[in-house]
């Protein structure tokens, strides 16, 4: 039983990553209708620019992780002004395509900075300055492993979307982007500026990825791996929608409980590897009883 | 001036509804047969056969596939390749099981395959649109090649799931050297496309297109939504499944089923929007000119490194691929959605008036 809580507790910490990234989908499907398959490079050149500036250049915590931050916004205003608003009114689907492209080519944007910066592309340690260490305390109580780290990251997700909830609900901007993600006509037609919308969305968006890229890097070191965290956030977005936060959250969870449950218990039978398709087929099962995802709206078709 | 259709006079339904309806296109189609079959094998070397032209065409197949799917059907995919894996690795066993199997008999049969597969993976079509689809295609993407690895008997008990093709023997006649390769594998994707040519202006094409364009509309008017896209779903897989089935056996030889990846995935996909989405023509363009960017761009940027005097970075090719690929996607995106196909369509009106402007 402990073995299970254990897994468990496990599994839903390593969701809370999963629900980290795909936060960064969700804002911006939410205010902009563009399902953004770049998150994934995003948080990759996020952990880099901050493991490029405190390691190479030697910042601080604080002066590096501003100055990250100050790239992602950049990024993010850049990509509405050169992809998305010549993009206007086309098909969904081509704007989904066109972040495929953004995805490949800040990839390799990111490559050459790290070779620039480090002379290879091997993984890069970052340190937050937490231990992924068990927590003592629960270990003698109740002979479970915690990791410390886990828990920190579950905080920072917890502490993140509290703030996005505040930020959506209570402020001017936010309401604004609730409008424009409502009905980009009307909002446009009340006076809301849609331009400056979008490229707070994406730097917003830009800041869950260099949330997300801290944690995940330093899990796992930054290289060009932590890309791949993105295919490990679509099935989260499906299960709980695209357009809902909670359902991020809640996705997460579902998702990183059931597959670290699904390695240990059902992995042994048929030979182990299927954390890479396990939260894919999981989805789609759940699809196919709820299409819109847990948290998604339902949209009534009209000819 | 030369392509002009005046004086072409139509005097029966059949004439007004041929494939291609100009004389000059139609000879201009000869032409180019004639110079695949008879020029090129003579003029092309060793290297153009097994770098270039044999992937060239099995690449432009599987874009068939997935233009079928995506560009007509308008059910974006981002399993392609899964498919071409199962296509692969399914060929390679009714090769090996079956005595005395018929070489294009197990490429069908593989096409087949893939194509139950592709229906399996489209069921949830019928259920999900848009994104949600193209995250549900993903699963295939990630489930099929770990199945197919993981099942040794797929793979005849080999390590790492690695399929080795037989020789290509087709009535005691081995296909062995790489322009017989070349002629079989030309020979296979000229019939399929013109078979897909045909199939996607019948009555299946169009309700694939009606499906796309707004499939409550279409289900109103009375086209069956799930047979539809099903059928789409299915004929897509089976070229995918084929040109899975040539990629192991003219092409690579030794196929790991996990080298037909998420990255292959997207390369087709790549493909059908340089080329261009929903046209026969832009899945060949988009093929040939996906195939050639990387061997352009690696003698580029030895030319460069040489000219400079630097040292070329090893994985920067790679980066630079990268690069370029995704500017490119963004750049045809917005400047010319329609793609390669479209620039050769506004090129030929343009002929047609020509010297007129309007």
């Amino acid at each position: 039983m402990t073995f299970f809580l254990e897994v468990l507790i496990g599994g839903l910490l390593s969701g809370v990553m999963y629900s980290l990234v795909a936060l960064g989908f969700v804002l911006i499907y939410k205010a902009s209708g563009v399902f953004n398959f770049a998150q994934g490079a995003m948080v990759f050149i996020a952990a880099l620019a901050y493991v490029t500036l405190a390691e190479r250049f030697g910042l601080p915590f604080w002066a590096a992780f501003a100055l990250a931050l100050a790239v992602m916004v950049l990024i993010g205003i850049l990509t509405e002004r050169i992809v998305l608003r010549p993009l206007v009114n086309q098909p969904q689907i081509s704007l989904f395509m066109a972040t495929i492209g953004l995805a490949f080519f800040l990839e390799g944007i990111a490559q050459m900075v790290q070779l620039w910066a480090f002379n290879d592309l091997s993984p890069r340690p970052l340190t937050l300055g937490i231990q992924d260490q068990p927590i003592e305390w629960l270990m003698n109580e109740f002979d479970i492993l915690v990791s410390s780290f886990d828990l920190l990251a579950a905080a920072v997700a917890g502490v993140l979307v509290a703030a996005l909830a505040v930020f959506f609900n209570r402020t001017r901007i936010g309401r604004a982007l609730r409008a424009v993600a409502d009905d980009h006509q009307a909002a446009l037609s009340v006076g809301i500026p849609l331009k400056t919308i979008w490229g707070i969305v994406w730097s917003v968006a830009g800041f869950v990825a260099l949330v997300a890229g801290l944690l995940w890097g330093a899990r796992s070191g930054v290289q060009f791996a932590l890309t791949l965290v993105a295919l490990k956030a679509l099935p989260v977005l499906i299960l709980g929608g695209f357009e809902s936060i909670a359902g991020a959250i809640v996705g997460g969870l579902i998702i990183g409980a059931a597959e670290k449950l699904a390695e240990v218990y059902l992995g042994p039978f048929v030979g182990g590897g299927i954390e890479g398709w396990f939260a894919y087929v999981l989805a789609l099962l759940f699809l196919l009883v709820r299409p819109e995802g847990l948290f998604g709206e339902r949209h009534i078709d009209r000819v | 001036m030369l392509y002009r259709e005046a004086g072409q006079f139509k005097t029966s339904y059949a004439a007004d509804q041929q494939l291609l309806p100009i004389r000059q296109d139609r000879v201009a189609l000869i032409v180019l047969l004639a110079i695949a079959y008879l020029a090129v094998p003579v003029v092309a070397n060793d290297y153009w056969f097994n770098a270039i032209l044999i992937p060239f065409l099995v690449f432009a197949l599987a874009a068939l596939g997935l233009n079928i799917l995506t560009g007509y059907a308008g059910q974006l995919s981002l399993g392609s390749a899964a498919f071409m894996a199962v296509g692969a690795v399914a060929a390679y066993n009714f090769e090996l099981r079956v005595p005395g199997m018929p070489l294009l008999a197990s490429f069908a049969l593989a096409g087949l395959c893939a194509a139950a597969v592709g229906v399996l993976f489209g069921l949830p079509s019928l259920r999900i649109k848009g994104f949600y689809l193209a995250v549900a295609t993903l699963a295939a993407q990630f489930f099929i090649p770990w199945l197919l690895v993981k099942v040794g008997w797929f793979s005849n008990y080999s390590s790492s799931g690695v399929i080795t093709a037989q020789p290509m023997q087709i009535v005691g006649y081995v296909f062995e050297q790489p322009v017989e390769k070349y002629l079989l594998v030309l020979t296979v994707v000229a019939l399929m496309a013109l078979a897909a040519k045909n199939m996607v202006r019948s009555a299946v094409g169009r309700s694939w297109m009606a499906v796309r364009d707004m499939d409550v509309a279409a289900a109103v008017i009375g086209i069956p939504i799930m047979r539809t896209k099903l059928v789409a779903f299915a004929v897509s897989s089976f070229y995918c499944g084929v040109a899975g089935a040539l990629y192991a056996y003219a092409y690579v030889g030794t196929v790991q089923p996990e080298d037909l990846n998420l990255d292959m995935s997207f390369r087709i996909l790549f493909m059908i929007i340089i080329g261009g989405i929903g046209s026969i023509l832009g899945s060949f363009l988009g093929a040939a000119f996906i195939t050639l960017l990387p061997i352009f761009l690696e003698s580029a940027l030895h030319a460069i490194t040489q000219q400079f005097g630097l040292d070329l970075v090893p994985g920067m090719t790679s980066m630079v691929q990268l690069l370029v690929f995704g500017g490119l996607i963004i750049f045809f995106l917005i400047v010319e959605p329609n793609g390669l196909a479209r620039l050769w369509q506004i090129t030929k009106e343009k002929l047609r008036l020509w010297p007129f402007p309007h």
